[in-house]
């Protein structure tokens, strides 16, 4: 019976006699992690206080614009901007990322041609660039290259508001950002993928629709769902060609009244609650294409937070 | 008599500057099982490929049931099928891999219907009761729900050869299915592929499972470096080996 136990386990029952039944396991306590804790809850609590007391931040100018018609109509700009210009991104994305990866090397050398220019150069650029480009064409006209035949013919000027350069230039941007992701997510699927597709006689559209894109997600959504959320902050960029998004609209009115700080607050917190949204959608997608692995019943990161810190701080008491 | 179900003339197939199948002639009749052994990087597994077009076949005829793999003849051309022509002759080829290829987000029931509905348009009732009945026959009915990642691989081995009979196929091909399992998992996937080859289906199987080749095989070939260097009845080219290299290569793997 001895032979058993664990040899830790034969010197402890030495020192307790012979009754091995009466041992009990004291865990470490760790004195260093409340000091820190606490430390940490004091600083927080000093600097909101601080804030709090600080007449400069003008609260009631605060709790006025956070729900005035402007800034309202700032933000509903700023959200449609905002899945607008994703939906280009990703389309256009996976259009780039599926050239890319063809056989067709010229579609490829295109492809990265295109990521080169849009990845290559400022956002800022790019926006100032597309408010401006009727100095470049003064016309916009599809028809025949090389000959007088044209289908349509627009002025860029009325074209290109700055909504529509806006949206162009945002849409271009996460487009060759888009494509990064989606070829990498396309590329981690096992080739093996296709090869079982192809062999039950699927076409390949039908493999890459059925049978890799959705293995591709469980790879795509988690850096999509960054770029969405930056993507919802990048939107304050068009302020500088005057778009009309909650950052065009607060900085009108911060040029009135002087009130800077306390419209920055404004901003600051409509931006972090529409990005605590957006966060919600991109658990359940992550959830939902996380089927048939381990980590589809993963908790999402907030709860896991709560009872993380409720279930080591009441351990560390019962221990 | 009734035209073999693959019949291989002079095939060749090479890699950059590596040859790796030499001229292969093979026959398989209907409702045969051949087994294909041989050391690794002989050009088994290559030229099994090259029966539904997964590999392109650089020279030599390649026929299944009489028609061209991969290809269409037009006088002393061989025109290469687009990619829909070539999926179109797949269907009837069922192929089982060393690595299983289930998909993976996908259960074992859906990983069986998916191409009988979305390939075949077979209605979905259908295709789930004819799916069911496989997996029943696979013994592992109970797993239809059950994604890949929750199955053994000797179960999964069993739902990826549901999968490709759910396209009922008249030819069955093998690429080394049992050498990814456990050795305790082997004789499952062997009873299913014994049970297959006894419902009359035609089947070439890659395999190191020597006692399978002799007992289920109706012709034995043993490849060497890209060519066949004996074929003909398993008892005899496994048990009296006319060629040194067989000989030498079943002394190391008996």
């Amino acid at each position: 019976m001895a032979a058993s136990l664990h040899p830790a386990a034969q010197v402890r029952r030495a020192d307790a006699g012979d009754h091995p039944g009466q041992l009990r396991a004291v865990p470490v306590r760790h004195w260093g992690r409340w000091a820190a804790a606490v430390l940490a809850a004091l600083a927080l609590a000093g600097l909101l206080g601080s804030l709090a007391k600080n007449q400069n931040l003008h609260w009631d100018v605060v709790g006025h614009y956070l729900v005035a018609g402007l800034i309202f109509d700032g933000l509903v700009t700023t959200l449609w901007l905002t899945v607008a210009a994703m939906a280009v991104g990703l389309a256009l994305g996976t259009l780039v990322a599926v050239m890319r990866l063809s056989a067709n090397p010229v579609l490829a050398a295109l492809s990265s041609l295109f990521v080169w220019a849009f990845r290559g150069t400022p956002l800022l650029v790019q926006i100032i660039f597309w408010a401006y480009a009727a100095a470049l064409y003064k016309h916009v006209m599809i028809g025949i290259p090389f000959t007088t035949v044209t289908f349509v013919r627009f002025d860029t000027n009325s074209l290109l508001t700055p909504s529509i350069a806006a949206l162009l230039a945002l849409g271009l941007n996460e487009a060759a950002y888009a494509s990064e992701i989606v070829r990498a997510g396309i590329q981690s699927v096992d080739p093996g993928q296709q090869e079982a597709a192809h062999s039950l006689g699927m076409k390949p559209a039908l493999t890459m629709r059925r049978i890799v894109l959705p293995q591709a997600m469980k790879v795509i959504i988690p850096p999509m769902g960054n770029e969405t959320i930056n993507m919802l902050k990048t939107t304050a960029y068009v302020s500088v060609i005057a778009a009309h998004d909650l950052m065009s609209n607060i900085q009108d009115v911060y040029a009135q009244n002087y009130q800077v700080i306390p419209m920055l607050v404004v901003a600051a917190l409509w931006y972090l609650a529409l990005t605590t949204l957006l966060s919600g959608p991109q658990a359940w997608l992550e959830r939902r294409y996380g089927r048939g692995t381990a980590r589809a019943a993963q908790v999402p990161p907030l709860r896991r937070l709560f009872t993380g810190v409720a279930g080591r701080l009441t351990t560390e008491r019962k221990g | 008599m009734a035209r073999p179900m693959v019949h291989a003339q002079g095939v060749r197939k090479h890699f950059g500057r590596l040859d790796v199948l030499k001229g292969i002639d093979l026959t398989v009749e209907r409702g045969q099982v051949c087994c294909l052994l041989g050391p690794s990087g002989s050009g088994k597994s290559t030229f099994l490929r090259c029966i539904n077009h997964l590999e392109r076949v650089d020279g030599g005829l390649l026929a299944v049931d009489g028609d061209l793999v991969g290809y269409r003849r037009s006088g002393d051309r061989l025109h290469e099928l687009r990619e829909s022509e070539v999926a179109e002759r797949r269907r009837e080829i069922g192929m089982v891999f060393q690595r299983f290829n289930l998909f993976p987000h996908l259960t074992a029931l859906q990983n069986v219907t998916e191409a009988p509905v979305r390939v075949a348009g077979v209605n979905r009732a259908d295709a789930r009761r004819e799916a069911l009945r496989l997996l029943d026959r696979v013994g592992l009915a109970d797993r239809a729900d059950h994604y890949p990642a929750q199955l053994s691989g000797g179960q999964q081995q069993r739902v990826a050869i549901a999968r490709a009979l759910a396209m009922k196929p008249k030819l069955m091909l093998f690429d080394e299915p049992t050498s990814a399992l456990d050795p305790e998992l082997v004789g499952d996937v062997l009873d299913v592929m014994r049970d297959l080859a006894a419902d009359g289906m035609t089947m070439v199987v890659v395999t190191h499972e020597i006692g399978f080749a002799r007992e289920v095989g109706d012709t034995a070939v043993f490849m060497d470096e890209g060519v066949v260097v004996e074929a003909g009845d398993p008892r005899r080219v496994l048990g009296d080996p006319e060629q040194e290299r067989t000989k030498a290569f079943l002394s190391k793997v008996l």
